[in-house]
């Protein structure tokens, strides 16, 4: 501000230099990422030459991004992943809400001991359960199944916490006056709360699809078909068995695996700042 | 909240029909999340803990408790011990880089008006992009031969490495990948704590004669943010004893046990060895860890969150 009446030589540097600095530690940032998208648009002569500039003298993404597509099945394991995370979250949503509902709003015998199998499960490291759903997955059949990938998260206990800080900010006399028009307390949630709530609905879904979007461990677990891979595990998968040294391939399916979630971030940071730090940013 | 629990009406019949009405309706409401919590969440690691202390291994139809001999099993095993002092070597190096890094960011962006929005998503890019994925980059960007790395240390005469496959250089590789990662996190915590720093505090600083903007950072800033600093040293600890991606991609624990960290020996022991008593004893050690630090979390968080 001082600046504006004050052009001052002392608010001029510093702002030199908070730009200096701060473009200095985001290329550092974004290196990974430009290193990839300049390799994904390269001929394998420029990959392995000796000079190195960021664009490449003959492009070559076509060539690279559809042997992408081709040589591995990149949009299957996209679609996959679509389908996984969907089905996840739409459970998620319809598990958790009612749940939270009742701790947030009605008062009842157990409600503590529910709130506290909640933070239970809030605390546990998903990893640490592996091994009995694991073996869970095996007596149900499910190994190498969509279903085998899905019905671990089908309760989300930071989902049923996140909906009950919410649901307890809107006012009691919101809920009495659906009563009152004769809604049941299952419409209520559905009709009343989780509208109000979208804030909070925005921020987990995302927190959710982020999640289950780009876990490689409970997949590398539970599904050996390539066909029911989701992208992270694919991937995988393609680098080691059919890319190899081919980069140029490579590259370009890690930039198709990355990019939908990072356009989907540049289009809505402020949500995805929120729901990926579970709300304790506002 | 605490208000309903006081006027609750004297006990009469038609009140208590109502409330064990309400409590029913609450159950059922509640039912399939207090199903799934019990199935995925509680039984689970019940049966973890039967697991670790007992003699069952995948197939068996029958077991008997053992008490500690697969704990001591994980903890006389070197490559177990190699793990453990990996991860705390590996979180040692991520919480102080990505918690300093993240608030020398966080105070850069927040001492200006333009751009903020574009260096906060720069930052904060790595923490939600496919690790998996950006992993098979930066092991591009590390290639012994074609990586940006060596050719950039080339050019300047500095001596280069062959990262992933030195056993000196591995972990640490992993370490400054997990830097990388988990800064933008803490940078938005401390822009949250910037921001809820009141400017009163400024102006009585300015009164004051703190008029440098260094005084102001000694002097107001920092130890406002001595909270929001705790708590952003736990959730980046937390995080930081639960590095997979990076180590299943890129070095598979080696060379040798050189990068080898606690949940890529937790998969491996269970899942690709069969060890099953081995593999739940080390689930049980890496809860253990990651409970601890949590509980200290959420006494820091009392403070500032109220569950009731």
């Amino acid at each position: 501000m001082s600046a504006m009446t004050f052009p001052n030589r002392q608010s001029l540097l510093s702002s030199i230099l908070r730009h200096a600095v701060l473009i200095c530690t985001g290329a550092l940032i974004l290196a990974p990422f430009m290193w990839m998208l300049s390799l994904s648009i390269k001929p394998p002569c420029e990959i392995f030459g000796v000079s190195f500039s960021f664009w490449p003298h003959q492009f070559y993404g076509i060539e690279n991004y559809s042997r992408a597509l081709t040589e591995a099945p990149l949009l299957r394991y996209m679609g996959n992943g679509v389908l996984v995370c969907a089905i996840i979250l739409a459970l998620q949503i319809l598990v958790c809400a009612p749940c939270a509902y009742v701790l947030a709003k009605l008062r009842f015998a157990g409600r503590k001991l529910l709130f506290g199998i909640v933070l239970i499960g809030l605390m546990l490291p998903h990893q640490v359960l592996s091994l009995p759903l694991f073996i869970l997955s095996y007596q149900l059949g499910l190994l190498d199944t969509y279903a085998a990938l899905i019905f671990p998260y089908v309760v989300s206990p930071f989902g049923i916490f996140l909906f009950r800080q919410f649901f307890m900010t809107i006012p009691d006399d919101v809920v009495h006056a659906a009563r009152l028009d004769g809604l049941s307390e299952l419409a209520i949630v559905w009709k009343i709360m989780l509208p109000m709530a979208l804030p909070a609905l925005i921020a987990f879904s995302i927190f959710s699809v982020i999640g289950h979007w780009n876990d490689l461990f409970w997949p590398l677990i539970v599904v050996r078909d390539q066909s029911l891979m989701p992208p992270p595990l694919g991937i995988m998968v393609f680098r080691n068995e059919e890319a190899g040294n081919d980069y140029g391939p490579l590259m370009a399916a890690s930039t198709l695996v990355v990019m939908p979630l990072v356009i989907a971030f540049l289009a809505a940071q402020k949500w995805f700042v929120e729901g990926m730090t579970g709300g304790a940013v506002k | 909240m605490g208000g309903a629990r006081t006027d609750r009406a004297p006990v009469t019949s038609p009140a208590r029909a109502r409330a064990v009405a309400q409590t029913l309706a609450a159950w059922g409401l509640a039912g399939p999340a207090v199903f799934f919590l019990l199935v995925l969440f509680l039984l689970p690691v019940a049966g973890v803990f039967v697991i670790a202390f007992s003699d069952w291994q995948f197939g068996a139809r029958s077991f008997s408790f053992v008490g500690f001999a697969n704990f001591r099993e994980v903890f006389l095993d070197p490559a177990f011990r190699a793990s453990l002092l990996n991860s705390v070597v590996y979180v040692l190096i991520v919480v102080p880089g990505a918690g300093i890094l993240g608030l020398v960011i966080a105070v850069l962006i927040e001492s200006g008006k333009s751009c903020r929005a574009f260096y906060r998503a720069v930052h904060f890019l790595p923490f939600m992009a496919t690790l998996a994925a950006m992993a098979i980059a930066w092991e591009a960007l590390l290639h012994p031969a074609i990586g940006f790395v060596n050719q950039a240390l080339a050019v300047t005469g500095l001596p280069t490495a062959n990262w992933l496959r030195d056993e000196n250089t591995a972990l640490p590789v992993l370490a400054a990948i997990g830097i990388w990662q988990n800064l933008g996190y803490a940078m938005v915590l401390f822009l949250a704590g910037l921001k809820s720093i009141p400017q009163d505090l400024y102006d009585a600083a300015d009164v004051d004669g703190a008029d440098f903007w260094f005084d102001r950072l000694r002097t107001v800033t920092l130890p406002m943010l001595g909270p929001v600093s705790m708590f952003v040293v736990i959730v980046v600890a937390v995080r930081a004893f639960e590095p997979f991606d990076i180590v299943k991609v890129l070095t598979q624990g080696g060379p040798g046990h050189a990068s080898e960290m606690l949940l890529y020996t937790l998969y491996r022991e269970s899942f690709e060895y069969l060890r099953t008593g081995y593999g739940a004893a080390l689930a049980v050690v890496f809860l253990g860890i990651v409970v601890t630090l949590t509980l200290v979390q959420a006494r820091i968080m009392g403070k500032r969150v109220h569950y009731q």
